[in-house]
């Protein structure tokens, strides 16, 4: 594509077929303590 | 949903329910914004018109990428439909009762005065207090039980001050580890401290044990003093950052962060978060003020205008730092594209008052770290579980799609509807939103996403 370049992402979709173990950190446990985010979070699972 | 947005020279386009992130040119970034709205035939009229004295810009090659658009849709890639919200309470409501993740208050009491302190300097509203060696265990058992089949299990030494209850800490890790083979458990300690009483003991010991500790530093000099005092108003910058740094250099790759909070008096944090870095810090994270609005210390609507263009900043100089061969790391822009959390941990939250609860120095549960010392928000105790469960349930029904403002946000699946505590704390309901914090998370994944963007069309 000239115009447009897709960078590699997980794809959520997908994700919803083998995601959910629970495995991954809490999102707030790590270093702000005082908002959300869990884009930050590593998935746990080896096959993803 | 589609998000699209221009940054440091990039031109945007987030598909949120794929994930997708495409980087354009602005003949596609403008069919893109077009393609939902226009039919073929008037984008490429449009387009035409609007890029008339550019020669690169032909009929066939406007066609072309409208077909472009049109593979990604098919594909997935883009204007992926919003098809989550059935699916939004399923992991909380899968993992049922579990809880994998305590906040331990092993001390309600500190060393430090800070004005800001959103658990007033400690005490969290009630008794200066210190955990016992037998609440502390307890809580550790509590969770062991209450885990369910979960393998990684996380415990924050939190405070107040925690050092100011070292050997509890330290006895309770033994105790963890002495049990969580045989338990099929892993215990991941953090510890979050201010730093006036590590030594080397701490040290070797957090540096054995912590899988991550949380070091608060304000940053400058006279910002970090201005806020950070004794009981003697003397400030404590001098006195923690040589510990920090030892602390630092023994701990080789191992995890940590230096964390500071900003406020209405350095709403040009980034200054603060580059003097860490002068420190020899690399590992940064620096967050606004949690405060009631009439706070000396709370941003003002001026001050959050400033605070977006110094996230703006601070990818910038990070990007430069990076190729220049002395990068450092802004936790909110940690985002890993490719191996990050599934669409259940992206639809279900952080967790508070579920999989997530703190423990208070007399053993009772609460939601999380923040809502401690608000008795109508107590769930249980360590003995008898959660008692509260209609209290339970309505965190378990938090989530990306709890919140009506949060249905047309492209962000939602990135922060999976916000913080409950602060959600509260502006609002009244944990079902509410806290606006300003909503514009910040924002402005900080258009940053993160654009550093990864900004690298990905460098690399070609």
């Amino acid at each position: 594509m000239e115009r447009i370049r897709t960078l590699n992402t997980r794809n959520l979709c997908e994700s919803a077929k083998n995601g959910g173990c629970g495995e991954c950190q809490t999102s707030c446990q790590s270093a702000c303590k005082t908002s959300c985010g869990v884009a930050n979070q590593q998935c746990e699972k080896a096959e993803k | 949903m589609v998000h699209q947005y221009k940054l440091n020279g990039c031109n945007i386009v987030i598909d949120t329910c794929s994930g997708s992130i495409h980087a354009v040119d602005e003949v596609a970034y403008d069919i893109i914004a077009m393609y939902e709205n226009g039919a073929p035939e008037e984008i490429v009229k449009s387009i035409l018109t609007k890029y008339a004295d550019r020669d690169d810009v032909t009929e066939e090659d406007v066609r072309v990428c409208i077909a472009d658009v049109e593979s990604l849709k098919k594909e997935g890639r883009l204007f992926t439909p919003d098809t989550y919200s059935s699916m939004a309470g399923t992991l909380k409501e899968r993992s049922g009762d579990v809880v994998k993740a305590l906040c331990l208050h092993v001390a309600h009491t500190c060393n430090l005065n800070c004005s800001y302190c959103f658990a007033s300097q400690g005490r969290f509203h009630g008794e200066r207090a210190l955990m016992s060696f037998e609440v502390g265990k307890r809580a550790l058992d509590f969770l062991m039980e209450s885990s369910g089949s979960r393998h990684n299990l996380e415990v924050d030494f939190f405070g107040g001050e925690p050092l100011m209850n070292w050997d509890v800490v330290k006895r309770l890790v033994a105790y963890a580890r002495s049990v969580e083979k045989e338990k099929g458990k892993n215990f991941r300690f953090t510890l979050t401290t201010n730093g006036m009483l590590i030594d080397d003991d701490v040290i070797e010991f957090a540096n054995k044990e912590m899988s991550n500790v949380v070091l608060s530093l304000d940053g400058r000099k006279e910002i970090h003093d201005r806020l950070r005092v004794d009981y003697a108003g003397n400030g404590s910058y001098d006195r923690i950052v040589p510990k920090f740094q030892k602390l630092v250099k023994a701990r080789g790759n191992q995890h940590y962060y230096m964390r500071g909070t900003f406020t209405h008096a350095n709403p040009d944090f980034t200054k603060d978060l580059f003097h860490m870095a002068d420190l020899g810090f690399t590992e940064l994270s620096m967050e606004p003020v949690v405060c009631a609005p009439d706070d000396p210390a709370a941003l003002t609507p001026e001050d959050i205008e400033i605070v977006k263009e110094q996230y703006e900043i601070l990818a910038k100089e990070m990007l430069k730092r990076k190729k220049e061969g002395h990068p450092i790391t802004f936790y909110h822009y940690m985002i890993d594209l490719e191996a990050g959390p599934c669409i259940y941990k992206r639809l279900s939250g952080c967790g508070s008052g579920t999989e997530y609860m703190a423990v208070t120095p007399w053993g009772d549960l609460y939601p999380c770290h923040q809502f401690v010392g608000d008795e109508q928000f107590k769930l249980g105790n360590i003995w008898e579980g959660v008692t509260n469960t209609g209290l339970r349930d309505s965190f378990r029904s938090c989530n990306a799609y709890a919140r009506e403002e949060c249905k047309d946000c492209w962000a939602k699946l990135y922060c999976s509807g916000g913080c409950a505590a602060n959600a509260y704390h502006a609002s009244g309901s944990i079902r509410g939103i806290y606006k300003p914090g909503c514009e910040l998370f924002c402005k900080r994944i258009e940053c993160a996403i654009m550093m990864k963007v900004k690298e990905a069309l460098e690399e070609t």
